[in-house]
Protein backbone atom coordinates (compact mmCIF):
# COMPACT_ATOMS: atom_id res chain seq x y z
CA UNK A 1 0.00 0.00 0.00
CA UNK A 2 1.23 3.47 -0.72
CA UNK A 3 0.91 6.14 1.56
CA UNK A 4 0.38 9.94 1.14
CA UNK A 5 0.93 12.75 3.22
CA UNK A 6 0.48 16.81 2.54
CA UNK A 7 3.17 18.67 2.36
CA UNK A 8 2.65 22.32 3.27
CA UNK A 9 3.70 25.20 1.43
CA UNK A 10 2.33 28.10 2.53
CA UNK A 11 -0.43 29.53 4.61
CA UNK A 12 -3.09 32.63 3.38
CA UNK A 13 -5.87 34.34 4.28
CA UNK A 14 -7.47 33.04 0.93
CA UNK A 15 -6.39 31.29 -2.06
CA UNK A 16 -8.18 31.58 -5.39
CA UNK A 17 -8.08 28.40 -6.75
CA UNK A 18 -7.85 29.70 -10.11
CA UNK A 19 -4.20 30.69 -8.63
CA UNK A 20 -3.45 27.24 -8.13
CA UNK A 21 -4.34 25.79 -11.31
CA UNK A 22 -1.26 24.60 -13.56
CA UNK A 23 1.05 25.02 -10.24
CA UNK A 24 3.16 21.74 -9.91
CA UNK A 25 4.51 20.90 -6.55
CA UNK A 26 7.77 19.40 -5.35
CA UNK A 27 6.29 15.63 -6.27
CA UNK A 28 5.21 16.76 -9.86
CA UNK A 29 1.46 16.85 -8.13
CA UNK A 30 -1.25 19.62 -8.57
CA UNK A 31 -1.72 21.48 -5.34
CA UNK A 32 -4.99 23.05 -3.90
CA UNK A 33 -6.07 24.30 -0.89
CA UNK A 34 -7.14 23.65 2.81
CA UNK A 35 -9.08 25.62 4.69
CA UNK A 36 -9.61 26.48 8.52
CA UNK A 37 -10.51 29.18 10.73
CA UNK A 38 -10.61 31.98 7.83
CA UNK A 39 -6.90 30.90 6.69
CA UNK A 40 -6.01 28.48 3.54
CA UNK A 41 -2.65 26.16 3.66
CA UNK A 42 -1.33 25.64 0.28
CA UNK A 43 -0.92 21.36 0.41
CA UNK A 44 0.00 18.66 -2.35
CA UNK A 45 -0.39 15.20 -2.09
CA UNK A 46 2.88 13.60 -1.60
CA UNK A 47 4.22 9.95 -1.34
CA UNK A 48 6.10 8.83 2.03
CA UNK A 49 8.24 6.61 0.06
CA UNK A 50 10.15 9.57 -1.41
CA UNK A 51 9.07 11.93 1.56
CA UNK A 52 8.41 10.33 4.37
CA UNK A 53 11.02 10.84 7.51
CA UNK A 54 13.21 7.61 6.44
CA UNK A 55 13.04 8.89 2.69
CA UNK A 56 13.77 12.42 3.47
CA UNK A 57 17.15 11.00 5.49
CA UNK A 58 18.28 9.85 2.53
CA UNK A 59 17.14 11.94 -0.25
CA UNK A 60 18.48 15.29 1.72
CA UNK A 61 21.73 13.96 1.00
CA UNK A 62 20.85 14.37 -2.49
CA UNK A 63 21.97 17.17 -4.16
CA UNK A 64 19.96 16.69 -7.39
CA UNK A 65 17.30 15.94 -5.62
CA UNK A 66 17.39 18.45 -2.88
CA UNK A 67 17.77 21.26 -5.55
CA UNK A 68 14.67 20.30 -7.48
CA UNK A 69 12.41 19.95 -4.67
CA UNK A 70 14.11 23.38 -3.46
CA UNK A 71 13.04 24.93 -6.67
CA UNK A 72 9.54 23.65 -6.80
CA UNK A 73 8.66 24.13 -3.35
CA UNK A 74 10.16 27.62 -4.03
CA UNK A 75 8.06 28.33 -7.76
CA UNK A 76 4.96 27.20 -5.21
CA UNK A 77 5.52 29.35 -2.69
CA UNK A 78 6.42 32.39 -4.29
CA UNK A 79 3.12 32.21 -6.96
CA UNK A 80 1.43 32.51 -4.10
CA UNK A 81 3.54 35.25 -2.05
CA UNK A 82 3.41 37.00 -5.57
CA UNK A 83 -0.80 37.51 -5.67
CA UNK A 84 -1.70 37.18 -2.10
CA UNK A 85 0.21 38.08 1.78
CA UNK A 86 1.63 33.95 2.55
CA UNK A 87 3.49 32.55 5.49
CA UNK A 88 6.15 30.24 3.90
CA UNK A 89 7.02 26.76 5.06
CA UNK A 90 10.08 25.37 5.34
CA UNK A 91 10.90 22.41 3.39
CA UNK A 92 9.58 18.91 4.17
CA UNK A 93 6.40 19.80 6.13
CA UNK A 94 4.34 16.74 5.46
CA UNK A 95 1.29 16.06 7.58
CA UNK A 96 -0.48 12.90 7.51
CA UNK A 97 -3.26 14.32 5.46
CA UNK A 98 -5.77 17.17 5.56
CA UNK A 99 -7.73 16.79 8.63
CA UNK A 100 -4.40 17.46 10.62
CA UNK A 101 -3.07 20.31 8.04
CA UNK A 102 -6.73 22.20 8.85
CA UNK A 103 -6.21 21.21 12.90
CA UNK A 104 -2.92 23.14 12.25
CA UNK A 105 -4.85 26.30 10.86
CA UNK A 106 -7.33 26.07 14.12
CA UNK A 107 -4.66 26.02 16.56
CA UNK A 108 -2.37 27.97 15.08
CA UNK A 109 -4.85 30.65 13.48
CA UNK A 110 -3.91 33.69 15.51
CA UNK A 111 -0.15 33.41 14.96
CA UNK A 112 -0.99 32.80 11.52
CA UNK A 113 -3.47 36.18 11.38
CA UNK A 114 -0.16 37.99 13.43
CA UNK A 115 2.02 36.96 10.67
CA UNK A 116 0.44 37.43 7.25
CA UNK A 117 -0.94 41.03 9.17
CA UNK A 118 3.08 41.54 9.65
CA UNK A 119 4.18 40.48 6.16
CA UNK A 120 1.62 41.99 3.88
CA UNK A 121 2.32 44.54 1.38
CA UNK A 122 6.28 43.71 1.99
CA UNK A 123 8.58 41.05 0.46
CA UNK A 124 12.08 40.11 1.73
CA UNK A 125 15.38 41.14 0.27
CA UNK A 126 18.40 39.08 1.12
CA UNK A 127 22.41 41.23 1.74
CA UNK A 128 24.93 38.97 1.63
CA UNK A 129 28.36 41.42 2.64
CA UNK A 130 31.72 39.34 1.66
CA UNK A 131 35.26 41.07 3.04
CA UNK A 132 37.64 41.61 0.44
CA UNK A 133 40.99 40.40 2.37
CA UNK A 134 42.76 41.32 -0.51
CA UNK A 135 41.65 45.81 -0.08
CA UNK A 136 42.57 45.29 3.97
CA UNK A 137 45.19 47.41 4.18
CA UNK A 138 48.19 45.37 5.93
CA UNK A 139 49.83 46.34 8.76
CA UNK A 140 53.62 47.68 8.37
CA UNK A 141 56.07 45.26 9.42
CA UNK A 142 57.69 46.27 12.74
CA UNK A 143 61.30 48.16 12.02
CA UNK A 144 63.63 45.14 13.06
CA UNK A 145 65.26 46.29 16.66
CA UNK A 146 68.83 46.13 15.79
CA UNK A 147 71.67 45.19 17.94
CA UNK A 148 69.25 43.79 20.08
CA UNK A 149 67.66 40.12 20.83
CA UNK A 150 68.46 37.44 17.84
CA UNK A 151 66.43 35.62 16.00
CA UNK A 152 64.30 34.21 18.21
CA UNK A 153 62.54 37.41 19.49
CA UNK A 154 61.81 38.18 16.08
CA UNK A 155 60.10 35.16 15.41
CA UNK A 156 58.02 35.93 18.58
CA UNK A 157 57.16 39.60 17.37
CA UNK A 158 56.68 37.75 13.73
CA UNK A 159 53.64 35.49 15.40
CA UNK A 160 52.75 38.61 17.54
CA UNK A 161 51.48 40.40 14.74
CA UNK A 162 50.55 37.74 12.99
CA UNK A 163 47.93 37.11 15.46
CA UNK A 164 47.25 40.89 16.46
CA UNK A 165 46.31 41.33 12.23
CA UNK A 166 43.97 38.70 12.32
CA UNK A 167 42.34 39.94 15.58
CA UNK A 168 41.98 43.72 14.13
CA UNK A 169 40.25 41.82 10.64
CA UNK A 170 38.40 39.63 13.17
CA UNK A 171 36.86 43.26 15.00
CA UNK A 172 36.57 45.14 11.90
CA UNK A 173 34.51 42.47 10.31
CA UNK A 174 32.17 42.50 13.28
CA UNK A 175 32.16 46.69 13.43
CA UNK A 176 31.32 46.12 9.38
CA UNK A 177 29.09 43.81 9.61
CA UNK A 178 27.09 45.58 12.68
CA UNK A 179 27.01 48.99 10.88
CA UNK A 180 25.66 47.52 7.77
CA UNK A 181 23.13 45.92 9.48
CA UNK A 182 22.34 48.84 10.80
CA UNK A 183 22.10 50.79 8.38
CA UNK A 184 19.96 48.65 5.65
CA UNK A 185 17.49 47.99 9.37
CA UNK A 186 16.52 51.33 9.26
CA UNK A 187 15.60 51.33 5.56
CA UNK A 188 13.45 47.98 5.89
CA UNK A 189 10.32 47.16 8.22
CA UNK A 190 12.16 44.16 9.43
CA UNK A 191 15.05 42.63 9.91
CA UNK A 192 17.02 39.53 10.37
CA UNK A 193 20.57 38.29 10.74
CA UNK A 194 20.62 34.68 9.28
CA UNK A 195 24.13 32.83 9.80
CA UNK A 196 26.61 33.50 7.49
CA UNK A 197 27.42 30.54 5.25
CA UNK A 198 29.89 28.11 6.11
CA UNK A 199 33.60 28.97 5.17
CA UNK A 200 33.67 25.59 2.68
CA UNK A 201 31.23 27.75 0.84
CA UNK A 202 32.77 30.97 0.44
CA UNK A 203 36.19 32.05 -0.87
CA UNK A 204 38.65 31.95 1.56
CA UNK A 205 39.92 35.55 0.72
CA UNK A 206 36.08 36.53 0.37
CA UNK A 207 34.79 35.38 3.64
CA UNK A 208 30.77 36.20 4.47
CA UNK A 209 30.75 38.36 7.06
CA UNK A 210 26.48 39.42 7.20
CA UNK A 211 23.66 37.01 6.15
CA UNK A 212 20.93 39.67 6.62
CA UNK A 213 17.61 39.41 5.78
CA UNK A 214 15.36 42.53 4.94
CA UNK A 215 11.59 42.99 4.97
CA UNK A 216 10.87 46.36 2.71
CA UNK A 217 7.48 47.36 1.50
CA UNK A 218 7.09 46.52 -1.73
CA UNK A 219 6.70 50.44 -3.11
CA UNK A 220 10.32 50.91 -0.62
CA UNK A 221 11.83 48.04 -2.99
CA UNK A 222 13.94 50.27 -5.29
CA UNK A 223 14.85 52.33 -1.93
CA UNK A 224 16.37 49.56 -1.08
CA UNK A 225 18.40 48.72 -3.50
CA UNK A 226 19.65 51.85 -3.78
CA UNK A 227 20.48 51.42 -0.08
CA UNK A 228 22.66 48.82 -0.77
CA UNK A 229 24.45 50.02 -3.81
CA UNK A 230 25.24 53.06 -2.42
CA UNK A 231 26.39 51.18 1.09
CA UNK A 232 28.59 49.07 -1.23
CA UNK A 233 30.33 51.77 -3.20
CA UNK A 234 30.69 53.48 0.15
CA UNK A 235 32.00 50.60 1.54
CA UNK A 236 35.96 49.07 -0.50
CA UNK A 237 36.81 46.57 1.59
CA UNK A 238 33.41 45.14 1.51
CA UNK A 239 31.37 43.47 -1.08
CA UNK A 240 27.40 43.59 -1.08
CA UNK A 241 25.36 41.50 -2.68
CA UNK A 242 21.56 42.04 -3.04
CA UNK A 243 19.10 39.17 -3.86
CA UNK A 244 15.10 39.29 -4.02
CA UNK A 245 12.62 40.10 -3.95
CA UNK A 246 11.83 36.71 -1.75
CA UNK A 247 8.69 35.34 -0.24
CA UNK A 248 8.80 36.21 3.47
CA UNK A 249 11.09 33.16 4.59
CA UNK A 250 12.86 34.81 7.46
CA UNK A 251 9.68 36.33 8.81
CA UNK A 252 7.43 33.32 8.95
CA UNK A 253 8.24 32.98 12.51
CA UNK A 254 6.67 34.91 15.27
CA UNK A 255 9.16 35.51 18.35
CA UNK A 256 10.14 32.08 20.77
CA UNK A 257 11.67 30.32 17.48
CA UNK A 258 15.55 30.34 16.81
CA UNK B 1 26.95 44.08 -7.24
CA UNK B 2 24.38 41.92 -8.46
CA UNK B 3 21.15 43.31 -9.68
CA UNK B 4 18.02 42.36 -8.02
CA UNK B 5 16.03 39.85 -10.69
CA UNK B 6 12.39 40.61 -11.45
CA UNK B 7 9.97 37.96 -9.74
CA UNK B 8 9.15 35.95 -12.79
CA UNK B 9 12.22 35.33 -14.25
CA UNK B 10 14.08 34.40 -11.38
CA UNK B 11 17.53 32.57 -11.68
CA UNK B 12 18.35 31.81 -8.35
CA UNK B 13 21.82 30.71 -6.75
CA UNK B 14 20.92 27.19 -5.64
CA UNK B 15 22.61 27.93 -1.95
CA UNK B 16 20.51 31.50 -1.60
CA UNK B 17 17.37 29.47 -2.36
CA UNK B 18 18.54 26.76 0.18
CA UNK B 19 19.42 29.26 2.71
CA UNK B 20 16.06 30.20 2.72
CA UNK B 21 14.11 27.37 2.49
CA UNK B 22 15.71 25.08 4.66
CA UNK B 23 17.01 27.55 7.24
CA UNK B 24 13.75 29.82 7.69
CA UNK B 25 10.69 29.56 7.18
CA UNK B 26 7.78 28.80 9.60
CA UNK B 27 9.04 25.91 12.55
CA UNK B 28 5.56 24.23 13.63
CA UNK B 29 5.93 21.42 16.17
CA UNK B 30 3.81 19.17 14.68
CA UNK B 31 3.12 15.39 14.44
CA UNK B 32 4.95 14.62 12.01
CA UNK B 33 7.93 16.50 12.18
CA UNK B 34 10.33 14.50 9.97
CA UNK B 35 13.43 17.34 9.94
CA UNK B 36 11.79 20.38 9.94
CA UNK B 37 11.90 20.45 13.87
CA UNK B 38 14.60 18.07 12.93
CA UNK B 39 17.42 20.71 13.17
CA UNK B 40 19.80 18.06 13.34
CA UNK B 41 19.26 16.10 10.12
CA UNK B 42 19.15 19.38 8.04
CA UNK B 43 22.64 20.34 9.54
CA UNK B 44 23.83 16.80 8.74
CA UNK B 45 22.62 16.85 4.94
CA UNK B 46 23.86 20.46 4.60
CA UNK B 47 27.40 19.55 5.67
CA UNK B 48 27.62 16.74 3.46
CA UNK B 49 26.27 18.82 0.69
CA UNK B 50 28.70 21.59 1.28
CA UNK B 51 31.19 20.59 -1.36
CA UNK B 52 29.02 19.25 -4.29
CA UNK B 53 27.21 23.09 -3.43
CA UNK B 54 29.87 24.80 -3.22
CA UNK B 55 31.45 23.54 -6.81
CA UNK B 56 28.08 24.08 -8.13
CA UNK B 57 27.86 27.73 -7.07
CA UNK B 58 31.51 28.66 -8.46
CA UNK B 59 30.57 27.18 -12.03
CA UNK B 60 27.52 29.69 -11.81
CA UNK B 61 29.63 32.86 -10.41
CA UNK B 62 32.36 31.95 -13.22
CA UNK B 63 29.34 32.28 -15.53
CA UNK B 64 28.07 35.74 -17.32
CA UNK B 65 24.71 36.40 -16.24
Amino acid sequence: MTEYGSWVYAVAREVDAHLLDGLTGVAGETVRSVAGKGLSAVVGTVPLAEFGEQALRRNLEDLDWLAGVARAHDAVVAAVALTVPAVPFRLTTVYYDDDRVAELLRTDASRFTETLDRIAGRTEWGVRALLDRDRLREPQPAAPATGSAGAGAAYLRRRRTERDTGARIEQFAREQADTLHAALAAHAVDARRNRPHAPALADPNRPMILNGAYLVAERDAAAFAETVHELDRRTEEVELRLTGPWPAYSFATTGGEP
Amino acid sequence: MTAPVPAPDRHIALVDLLDRVLASGVVISGELRLSIADVDLVHVSLHALLTSVSTLERTTLERPR
